[in-house]
């Protein structure tokens, strides 16, 4: 087994050392490698010594304690800012030049010139990172005076390191869907804003001095590299590669490729109702059962956070919920047709801001908005439970009315949301990423208009016109 | 052995390559000629399993295609259409770096590079980056790279393109020998004379379809017709036609020279300069007129464009 998984690693330490030589021979990418390995970690030296005898002078020390390691942070992190720059120019800057089409022809395995290069985009600038580091912490140490704690340091070259695999498996994902180093620089915008971002949140960590919170961004950074590195792997294939020969923006014909999608084999609106939304349903099955699982999750951890934020047992009888404790209803006129449509506009436009958000989040971000209705449901459940009331009768009267449309509804839409998240990282035989991702749009499009609009219509009916008879049974009793 | 079937692709709804049958045998050279976008190169990319075909198969030195595509790639050598060479590596480290992913030992590797840049002429910029290479010169490190694992199969994308004549005489002559070496060998090239002298075969490819194949002789024959042949003569006829066999049709002559048609020239060549020795009029020069690969291509491919106009 050893000796087969060396067999099979050889090649991509073959393609790593000629890479790496190959940066080490281009000016471009050493010059600011040793800039921020040398000259930077002093120049950060200086400012920390600087800043901290003059933040004493005003007594303000604490000041200095939390610049030092926000310093350590920034001296890390600027070396593996280059590893963007080389695997943009490793991956997309080859198949430009056209030398990926012999390296293709060889007998490599994709995920073998992929980790390859992965590696090879990695391991100048993490040295340059490290190296900067110790000049930065040396330095330091005789300036100040100053030592990290061990668990510190480990945070920080933790999150270099996966900061690094962020920063180059996302590159390789926007490499394989442009033909030119300079359309793969526009969109590295896409890696860099929020990276900068990020950092910017590091910061804030860094100068309140919670560093557990650190952990936290590693983890979920590592989440994010693990979904990059699913995608690259998709994607950095010999088909994606060479198939692909423009990166002209074709509307019409992204058009053409949805509507057939979305259209099928039917001809009619019937035939549509009874071959194509079923067989979308199908494709969603498991997002089905996931989704299911999760709002399942979210009502429990709702019902968990009553007994963090409690709310006290007398605003929640009927005499006291009249005098003004929930509000807003107002804007809501109840038992009439404006109402109707103010309830199912409302639910409409959140559906499709959980759509917005899922496409820049592989799906993430979606099904977060979908979760909040069903964390307050549990956390009311909870929470009249608490104040004597009957969870069951509570849901019966607040919840069930509408809810037999609108839960189906959440689930429906969740599910496309997952599965439109997940086309992303799953390899489609023979098609492209754009084509696998419109077909999946159209997947979302079938259920959204098939089902959920209708469900959601049913819903706010309900909602408006009988639920509040519901309520009032319910404070009756 | 090269041997494709019903071999397709399409991207989208673009149909690249529709339907290909082929066959070259080891020791056979065929020379796929096409316009540009024709589908070639698609083609290619498929026999060296870097695209996956649509429809149909192909197999290369018995493994498919399909279910074999690292055993096929080990067998197949491919000169690109672009080099792609890296310029900051020097000529022996980048053989070297292909070598190794060919899985040749240290020892085969210095062995064989140093072979195959004494056969190319670039022994004397070994040491030399690549960067500072002619057009030329790199692309005889491409070919080098290309035979580097001794390939059954080769896949040469215009060969001798940006060659001067004598580097691409001497890449020509490579091509013999390795079809001599018993490869089979499929040729990209928009140089028709050297098709003409290097191939066996001769595949027609337009808008992804074969629409001419077969050997050089058998596709003159079948779009230009019976062959004409001209004859100069060292002394002049005097206004009579000679006595020519049954199957020559002569069609036009001058006092000293002639042409005529036969579809049986082998046979009937021979006889024709017999007669005139015999009647002791010396022969100057015996040529076929005009029945040129180019003749053959162009006539292909306007036979089609004119019947797709018909449709």
């Amino acid at each position: 087994m050893w000796h087969n998984l060396r067999q099979e690693l050889r090649p991509v330490l073959i393609i790593t050392r000629r890479e790496i030589s190959d940066q080490f021979r281009d000016w471009r990418i050493m010059a600011p490698i040793i800039v921020l390995t040398v000259f930077f970690p002093a120049l950060m030296n200086f400012t920390a010594e600087r800043a901290v005898n003059f933040v004493a002078k005003y007594g303000a020390d604490i000041v200095g304690d939390r610049l030092i390691p926000f310093l350590l942070m920034v001296v890390g992190f600027f070396p593996i800012s280059i590893s963007l720059v080389i695997a943009l120019e490793s991956f997309v800057g080859e198949k430009e030049r056209r030398s990926i089409e012999p390296l293709l022809s060889t007998p490599l395995k994709d995920w073998q010139l992929y980790l390859g290069k992965l590696l090879a985009s990695m391991a100048p600038p993490l040295l340059a990172s490290y190296l900067g580091t110790l000049v930065y912490l040396v330095g330091v140490y005789f300036q100040v005076g100053w030592r990290p704690p061990g668990i510190l340091l480990a945070q920080i070259l933790t999150l270099v390191v996966v900061q690094a695999t962020v920063m180059v498996s996302g590159a390789v994902v926007v490499s394989t869907q442009t033909t030119s180093v300079r359309a793969a620089n526009l969109l590295a915008s896409f890696i860099i804003i929020p990276m900068a971002l990020l950092i910017q949140a590091e910061s804030i960590v860094m100068f309140w001095a919670t560093y557990s919170a650190l952990w936290w961004i590693i983890f979920g950074q590592l989440l994010l590299a693990a979904v990059l590195v699913r995608m690259g792997i998709a994607y950095f294939n010999r088909e994606e590669l060479l198939g692909r020969e423009l990166d002209v923006i074709d509307l019409s014909g992204s058009a053409r490729v949805f509507w057939r999608y979305f259209r099928g084999q039917a001809h009619s609106l019937l035939a549509w109702y009874r071959y194509e939304l079923p067989q979308a349903l199908r494709r969603v099955r498991l997002p089905l059962f996931l989704m299911t699982l999760v709002l399942g999750a979210t009502l429990l951890i709702g019902a968990g956070q009553a007994s963090r934020f409690p709310i006290p047992t007398e605003k929640l009888q009927r005499e006291n919920l009249q005098s003004g404790t929930i509000q807003g209803l107002e804007v809501i006129p109840l038992y009439s047709a404006s109402g109707v449509v103010t309830v199912w506009g409302h639910n409409l436009r959140t559906m499709l801001l959980a759509t917005l958000g899922a496409i820049f989040s592989f799906g993430i971000l979606g099904i977060l908005i979908l979760m909040l209705p069903f964390m307050l449901i549990g956390y009311f459940l909870a929470v009249m439970t608490s104040a004597g009331y009957s969870p069951l009768l509570f849901f019966a009267a607040f919840v069930l009315p509408h809810g037999i449309f609108e839960i189906p509804a959440i689930v429906l839409v969740g599910a496309a949301l997952l599965h439109l998240g997940a086309t992303l990282m799953t390899p489609s035989q023979g098609r492209t990423l754009g084509e696998a991702w419109l077909d999946a749009l159209a997947t979302w499009a079938k259920i959204l208009l098939g089902l959920v609009v209708p469900l959601l219509l049913a819903a706010a009916l309900v909602e408006v016109l009988f639920t509040p008879q519901a309520i009032q049974w319910f404070f009756s009793i | 052995m090269i041997e494709t079937f019903d071999l397709s692709k399409t991207f989208g709804d673009f149909v690249a390559v529709d339907g290909v049958h082929l066959q070259v045998r080891a020791g056979k050279v065929l020379a796929l000629l096409g316009p540009n976008g024709a589908g070639k190169t698609t083609t290619i990319r498929m026999l060296t399993a870097i695209l996956r075909p649509t429809r149909g198969w192909a197999k290369i030195a018995g493994e498919d295609i399909r279910t074999a595509p690292d055993l096929v790639r080990a067998k197949v050598g491919v000169l690109t259409e672009q080099h792609g060479l890296y310029g900051r590596m020097r000529t022996t480290e980048y053989l070297d770096f292909y070598g190794e992913l060919y899985n040749l030992d240290a020892a085969t590797r210095q062995r064989r590079i140093a072979a195959l840049l004494e056969r190319f002429g670039l022994s004397e910029v070994a040491d030399r980056r690549i960067s500072e290479f002619s057009k030329g010169m790199r692309q005889k490190l491409a070919l080098a790279r290309t035979l580097l694992h001794r390939p059954p199969v080769l896949l040469l994308d215009e060969p001798t393109s940006a060659m001067d004549p004598q580097s691409a005489r001497l890449v020509r002559d490579a091509i013999h020998q390795l079809r001599s070496e018993e490869r089979s060998i499929i040729i990209c090239t928009h140089n028709l004379s050297e098709a003409e002298e290097l191939a066996d075969q001769i595949a027609i490819i337009r808008r992804g379809r074969i629409i001419a194949q077969g050997n050089p002789k058998t596709l003159k024959q079948q779009l230009l017709g019976i062959p004409e042949y001209e004859i100069q003569l060292g002394k002049g006829l005097n206004g009579h036609l000679p006595n020519l066999p049954n199957d020559v049709e002569v069609t036009g002559y001058g006092e000293i020279w002639l042409r005529y048609r036969t579809a049986h020239p082998e046979r009937d060549n021979p006889a024709v300069l017999w007669y005139f020795l015999s009647n002791d009029m010396p022969v100057i020069s015996l040529k076929e007129t005009g029945g040129d690969l180019e003749q053959v291509y162009l006539r292909a491919i306007t036979t089609v464009e004119e019947a797709a106009h018909v449709a």
